[in-house]
Parts: structure tokens; sequence; C-alpha cells
């Protein structure tokens, strides 16, 4: 492997750069300060709720945290860290040298950290940050929101621009860079879900782009798109919104489900049980997932016709996520099972994701809706599938590929300490929010009635023992950066993939010249 | 794929991106620190984003020409064209998604909330409780009237005058690729001419629509819902048009300075199936806005 292309030292290195592994680097390191920003600020929240009755925040605080917290988790943590994902595997894993604009990839990145600090400091402005919720659902956006929120609709446009660009980055690259013999059916599952990833970013990222144009010339124009006394209506704020976040939900877990199906295999030392039917069922996922958005909108005053077709669409995609959570399950099906810590993190994100899953289908059956609508269930739901669902198949995929990055394996134990650590506290943070919704705990609100404490005090204290147990992630993660028992070549038993044939860490440049692949 | 992988061009860090997020970011936040966050306020210094949109100006000037200066040299082979091409296609689609959330509300005004707002399905007791004799018919500005009396646009005039317009400047410009193709510059230069002469002979005409609407036909941007979805959705057209247009100028000045040959001109198809993106956009607009009122 020559090093032909000069490589700049120090902070012009990490500027300038047009090597995906680079560019991968800064979109790992960026999510996962996001991380820890939008995790300080869930803090903010659980401690608020510990106890009924206001004590560390004041309402529209406590608001500002729930909506940043969801922004900054969605758009600065999660989908950052599945481009840094895609950035640094999928030239690897179809053997291509590179991606295939570079200097386009430099420019998705280095968007975010303006874009991240447009958003932050609507935090510090008159009037205070966004505190209309991560939906921000119009009028609260428009009419009653703060002047900062002008910031925030430019930091979304911003952050549109970035991921638009890394898509179509990631869907050239797959298309045009395989090496000769990677057909498409030989893809690895990861740069499979990624493509159809990439498909839906390009398709409602514009979306959410025009919805939230439809805000600023509402609030600054006199536009009367969400305003009823025009012939607008605060509803089609709703269905804009949805039709681009429905997909994004998708956004946040089909490369999750990418990352778990490459993990499997490795330590069941099986091949993945029905790969074709995985590509069709990510593909099936990704068209459900245009045609179901008013599900979260069921409480708003639908038509019945209306109600009726989305609760059928959605209940659908069960199908589909079933097929993959079978085939996971018949890989694991009598296989030479190991549980390394990425395997722990790939287990329990099939659990865990699976229950997410199930109250997600209780969630779209309208007239069940009707009675968890805007309550903690919903909150419980959308965690337990971005949480145990994205978040833990990020941390799986970077215990499984950090010995190829850095060289290094990382440290087993502390590795599974993390994980039952994890494991074990996300479980009490978030089960208990079942029952306060059920019970009729509405979110979004800084106090409770009396008799939601207890459920609320156990979440609390999950929350604060899942938040400081990331930190030992951290801590992991720069020991192994800065040293640890060498990696191998391939570094597990066997496992399946090009960027396993070449050396760890993975030199600054490969597949300069294409492998074959047969 | 390819099985010239060891040739793809890859280039060395580069400068100009980073330069281009500074310039994002200093006009988006120069245009928000001047907007008014009310619908009436007075939009102030724009300073700070002119400084910004100069910045975004050096850095277009700049990385495109670095890239022309790699593609004139011969540095870009066959599997790189292609990454080009599916950059561009893409891009379309994503301008293409973009409109459809403006069509998309027009739709949802004109088929769902303007009837509803009028009492149809069940909505009778909100028009009679809320908004007691409104008949909910398109055009409209709603039931409160906002922006007070207005005529909408008839599409037999200016707008036609536009389609045709347009639809022919989707002919001149194939000429042009015509031309270049069998390797007659002055037809290439002569098709490109016409073509962003007619481009520009577009947006005079929708400019002067525009303030013909504002003085004499009492519609605005604040004309409620009809005047909303009318100048968004033109105006964003407009600009796009706009945009077309100077890529197609940059071609035509590209062209006479030699650049392209017959086989390799990647820049100019570009730019030419944006100009029919454009055009096909205007289309939707004609029918939807304009036509069927």
């Amino acid at each position: 492997m020559s090093e032909h292309h000069d490589k700049p030292t120090g902070i012009k290195r990490w500027l300038f750069t047009t090597n995906h592994k680079d560019i991968g680097t800064l979109y790992l390191w960026f999510a996962f300060t996001m991380f820890l920003i939008g995790g300080a600020m869930a803090m903010v929240i659980r401690a608020e709720l510990l106890k009924p009755g206001m004590q560390v925040v004041d309402p529209l605080f406590f608001n500002t945290m729930t909506t940043m917290h969801g922004l900054i988790m969605v758009f600065g943590a999660v989908m950052p860290a599945m481009v840094g994902f895609a950035n640094w595997l999928v030239p690897m894993m179809i053997g291509a040298p590179d991606m295939a604009l570079p200097r386009m990839n430099n420019w998705s990145f280095w968007i975010l950290p303006f874009a991240a600090t447009m958003l932050v400091s609507t935090l510090f402005m008159e009037g205070g940050g966004p505190a209309f919720g991560w939906t921000f659902y119009a009028p609260l956006s428009t009419t009653f929101a703060p002047k900062s929120t002008d910031f925030f609709i430019f930091a979304v446009h911003l952050l549109g621009f970035s991921s638009i660009m890394g898509a179509i980055n990631i869907i050239a690259t797959i298309l045009n860079m395989r090496a000769p013999g990677m057909t498409l059916m030989k893809m690895p599952l990861f740069v499979w879900t990624w493509l159809i990833t990439a498909f839906l970013l390009i398709a409602v990222m514009p979306v959410l782009a025009g919805a939230v144009t439809m805000m600023l010339t509402d609030r600054n124009f006199g536009t009367s798109f969400f305003n009823a006394a025009g012939g607008g209506d605060p509803v089609l704020f709703q269905h804009v919104f949805w039709f681009f976040g429905h997909p994004e939900v998708y956004i946040m877990i089909l490369p999750a489900f990418g990352i778990v199906s490459q993990i499997i295999p490795t330590f069941a030392r099986k091949q993945l049980f029905g790969y074709a039917s995985m590509v069709y069922a990510t593909a099936a996922i990704a068209f459900l997932s245009f045609i179901v958005w008013a599900h979260h909108m069921f409480t708003v005053g639908m038509p019945v016709a209306g109600e009726l077709y989305f609760t059928y669409a959605t209940v659908m995609i069960a199908v589909p996520t079933a097929v993959k959570v079978f085939n996971w399950t018949a890989t694991m099906w009598k296989g030479s099972m190991t549980f390394e810590t990425p395997m722990l993190w790939a287990v329990a994100f099939v659990f865990l994701f699976t229950i997410g899953g199930f109250t997600g289908l209780m969630l779209g059956v309208a007239p069940a809706d009707f009675q968890y609508h805007d309550t903690y269930f919903v909150v419980a739901h959308f965690h337990y599938v971005l949480v145990t669902g994205a978040v833990f198949a990020i941390i799986a995929g970077v215990y499984y590929w950090l010995p190829k990055w850095t060289g290094h394996m990382y440290d087993e134990k502390l590795g599974k300490l993390h994980f039952w650590l994890s494991a074990i506290s996300v479980n009490v943070l978030f089960f208990p929010q079942h029952f306060l919704g059920l019970a009729g705990m509405p979110r979004r609100i800084p106090d409770y009635a009396i008799q939601f404490s207890e459920f609320n005090f156990m979440s609390s204290i999950g929350g604060f023992a899942f938040g400081l147990s990331q930190l030992l992630f951290l801590y992991i993660v720069i020991k192994c950066i800065r040293g640890g028992e060498k990696a191998t070549a391939q570094v597990w038993d066997n496992p399946e993939g090009l960027e396993w044939t070449i050396p760890s860490p993975a030199p600054y440049h490969t597949f300069e010249t294409a492998p074959e692949v047969k | 794929m390819s099985t010239q992988a060891g040739s793809y061009y890859l280039p060395t860090p580069s400068h100009w991106p980073i330069i281009g997020s500074v310039g994002l970011f200093t006009t988006l936040f120069g245009f928000a620190s001047a907007l008014p966050g009310t619908p009436d306020g007075p939009v102030g210094n724009l300073g700070v984003m002119y400084v910004g949109l100069a910045i975004i100006a050096f850095m277009l000037f700049g990385w495109f020409g670095q890239v022309i200066g790699e593609s004139e040299s011969g540095k870009y082979n066959a599997q790189v064209d292609t990454s080009f091409r599916m950059g561009m296609v893409w891009f379309i689609f994503s301008e293409v998604m973009f409109f459809a959330a403006f069509f998309g509300a027009l739709f949802y005004a004109r088929q769902l909330s303007v009837p509803w707002l009028g009492g149809a399905g069940n909505n009778a007791m909100t028009n009679s409780l809320l908004w007691k004799g409104y008949a909910g018919t398109w055009p409209t500005n709603g039931p409160g009237a906002v922006g007070g009396k207005f005529e909408h646009m008839a599409a037999f005039g200016i707008p036609l005058w536009n389609t045709i317009i347009l639809l022919t400047s989707g002919l001149t410009v194939t000429w042009a690729h015509w031309g270049l193709k069998k390797e007659n510059r002055g037809q290439l230069i002569m098709g490109l001419f016409l073509t962003v002469a007619l481009g520009g002979l577009f947006v005079s005409l929708q400019a002067y629509e525009y303030m013909h609407a504002y003085h004499e036909m009492g519609l605005k941007l604040t004309s409620g819902i009809y005047g909303t979805t009318f100048f968004m959705l033109t105006g964003f057209h407009g600009l796009h048009v706009t945009i077309g247009a100077i890529m197609l100028l940059v071609m035509l000045i590209r062209s006479t300075k030699g650049h392209f040959t017959a086989k390799n001109h990647f820049a100019f198809e570009a730019a030419a199936w944006y100009w029919h993106f454009v055009d096909v956009v205007w289309l939707g607009l004609f029918i939807f806005v304009y036509w069927l009122v």
C-alpha cells in the first residue's frame, strides 16, 4: 500500500482530509460528543422527574431540555454515528479505494459541527432555546416560539444538507465502486441496509427542509401554511413533518439492522440465515415507511378512513421486521456461539428491539393509540427502539470493528462490564415508563401526580446509572486506541467480509488495486 | 463493477469544503440574526449574510475551478465520470422531493383543509361555530380573509408565454448538445446562448408578473393560502431557473474557451439535466397553480 497521497499533519489533516477512514473517525467522535451532550440533557430531565414537584429547573427550561435532547440525539448522535460506520466500512467491505466523491465527503462532515453550534447556541439566546418538542409542531414553533427558532430552522437546513450529500456519496460509492465480482447480492448486509437508508435520506431530508422553510416564512414573512384563518392548517405541518419523520426512524434503525447482521453470524459461526430475505425485508420496510406517517397523528382528528388505512399499513411493517428477527434467531440456532462483547450487545439488541417493536404494534392500532398517545408509553416505546435498538447496535459495532480501526483489542473484561451495567440500567430506566404511560402519565411535563412517584424514581435511578456507564465506554475506547493486545487481521474467529482480509489497523489507503471477489 | 479501481482519481486533501462550511454558517447565522421573528416586523441588517454569500461564491469558484482543471487535464476516468453522474441524478432527485413538499402543501390545502374549513366532511360544526359563512372554495385567502381582497393569476397570459419559453429552451439546450456531439462548436455556443437568453426572459417575465400581482391585483405572499402557495411554489421555481441559467452560463463560457469534447462533457449534461428538471417542475406549476383554479 503506497502512501502517494500527501497527508497533512495536525489539525489540517482533520480539516482538509479526503480520506474515508479519517472522515469516518471524525463522524464517530462527533457523534460520541453529541451523545454525551444529549445525554447530559437527559440527566437534567431525569433529575427533575426524580420526585414529584418542581425542584431542579423551571418548566420552560425543562421543555427546552426534552426538545434539545431529542434533536441532538437524533441528528447529532445516532445519524452521524451511522454515517461514520458507513464511511469506515462501506469502501472496505466492497473493495473500493475510498468513497466515490471524497471532497464532498469532507464537506458532509464539516457542516455538522457548524450546524450543531448553531443549534446549541439557541440555548444562550434571549427567550431561550426551542421548547416545542423535537417534532416542533406548528403553531408552537411558529406563532408561539422564541426568536431563537430561526436559528434552529437553519441548523436543520444545514443538517439536512449534510445528510443529503452524505447519502449521495454512499449511493454513488455502493453502485459505482464495487470490486469486480462483488455483485449486489454478494454485498454484506450492512452495505445493503446503508444503500436503502441513503435512498430514504435523499427522499425525505428535502421534505424536512420544506417543512422548516414553511415555518420560516410563516414566522417571518406572513405566509399562511399553518394558519387556519388564511386557509392553511396546523395539521399540515404534522403531515409534512411525519412524511419525513417516519422514514427518519428507519434511517436510524436500518443501518443498525445491518451492523447486527454482520456481528451475529461471526459469533454464531454460521452464515447469516436467509440473506436474500433480509435484503428484501429491508427494502419492504423502506417502502412501507413512506405510507404510514399519519399513525403519529391518530388523535389529531383524521377521517375514519384515514385512521383505518394508517392502522392497517402500519401493522404490515411487522411482517418484514419479523422476517429479520426470525432470521437473526435462526442464524444463532445450533451455532457454535460465543459471547464476546459485540455479540452480547447484538443479542441484547435483538431481544430489546423486539420489545420496542411490539409496543410499536400496540401504538400502531388507532383505537389503542387514542389511549396511549402522548403518554410515557410512547416515550418507552421509542427509547426501546432507539436506545436499546440503534444505540446498542452502534456500541456493538464499535466493539466489533474497534480492533480493525485501532489495531488493538479492547479490554474484554471492561467491555462486558460496560454491557451488563448498560443492559440492566437501561431496562430500569425505560421499562417502568411503560407502566407510567399506561397509567396515564403524559410526556413532556416537568411535574406529575403523586401516584407516578415510584416508577419515576426507578426510572431516574436507572437513567443516572445508564448515563454514567457510558463514561466507562469512553474510557474503554480511549484505552483501546492508546494500546492493548495486538489485533490480528482477522480479529475474530474466521469472520466473513473483505475488511478482515486487510491488516489491523487498516492502512490509510486500502484496495487501491481492487480485490477479486469470487 | 469496474476493473480500473486502481486508476480512480482520489483528490488530495482540500480546504474548499471547510471554507464552504464557514460560508454557509455565516450566511445563515447572518440571515437568522436579521429576521424579525414575527410576520410584521422589519428585516434587520443583512451585512453578515452578504459576507457569508461572498465566502460561498469564493468557495464555488475555487472548488469548481479545481474540478474543471482536473477534468481538463484528463485525471478523471470513466468510473469517476459515473460517480459524478450518479451524484447529479440523486441531487436532482432531492430537489424533486423538496418541490414535492410544497406541491403536497398545495394539494392538501386545496383538497382537504380549505373544504374542511368550509364545512366539508364531518366539519360542519367547525364551519358554523368558527367560520360561519365561509364557503371553502379555491382560490382563497382563508376564512379570515388574510391579506385582503385579491385577484388570482390567470393561466393564459404571461404564464402561457413562460411555458412556451421554457419548453423552447429545452429544445435549444438539446440542439446545443447535438452540436457538441458532432463537434460543431458554433451550434453548441449558439444553442447555449439561446437557452440562457430564454431563461433570462422567463425570469424577467416572472418578475413583471410579480410586480403586476403586487401593484394591480392585490395578490401578495401574505394573501392567505393562495398567495402563500402561489409565491412559494413559483418563487422557488424561479430561483431554480436562475440557478440553472447560471449553470448554463458557466457552460457557455467554458464552451467559448474550448472546454468539452464530443465524448467527454459531463458538466454540460449535468446542467442540461438540471434545466430539464426545472422545465418539468414548471409544467406541474402551470397545471396546478395557474390552470386548474
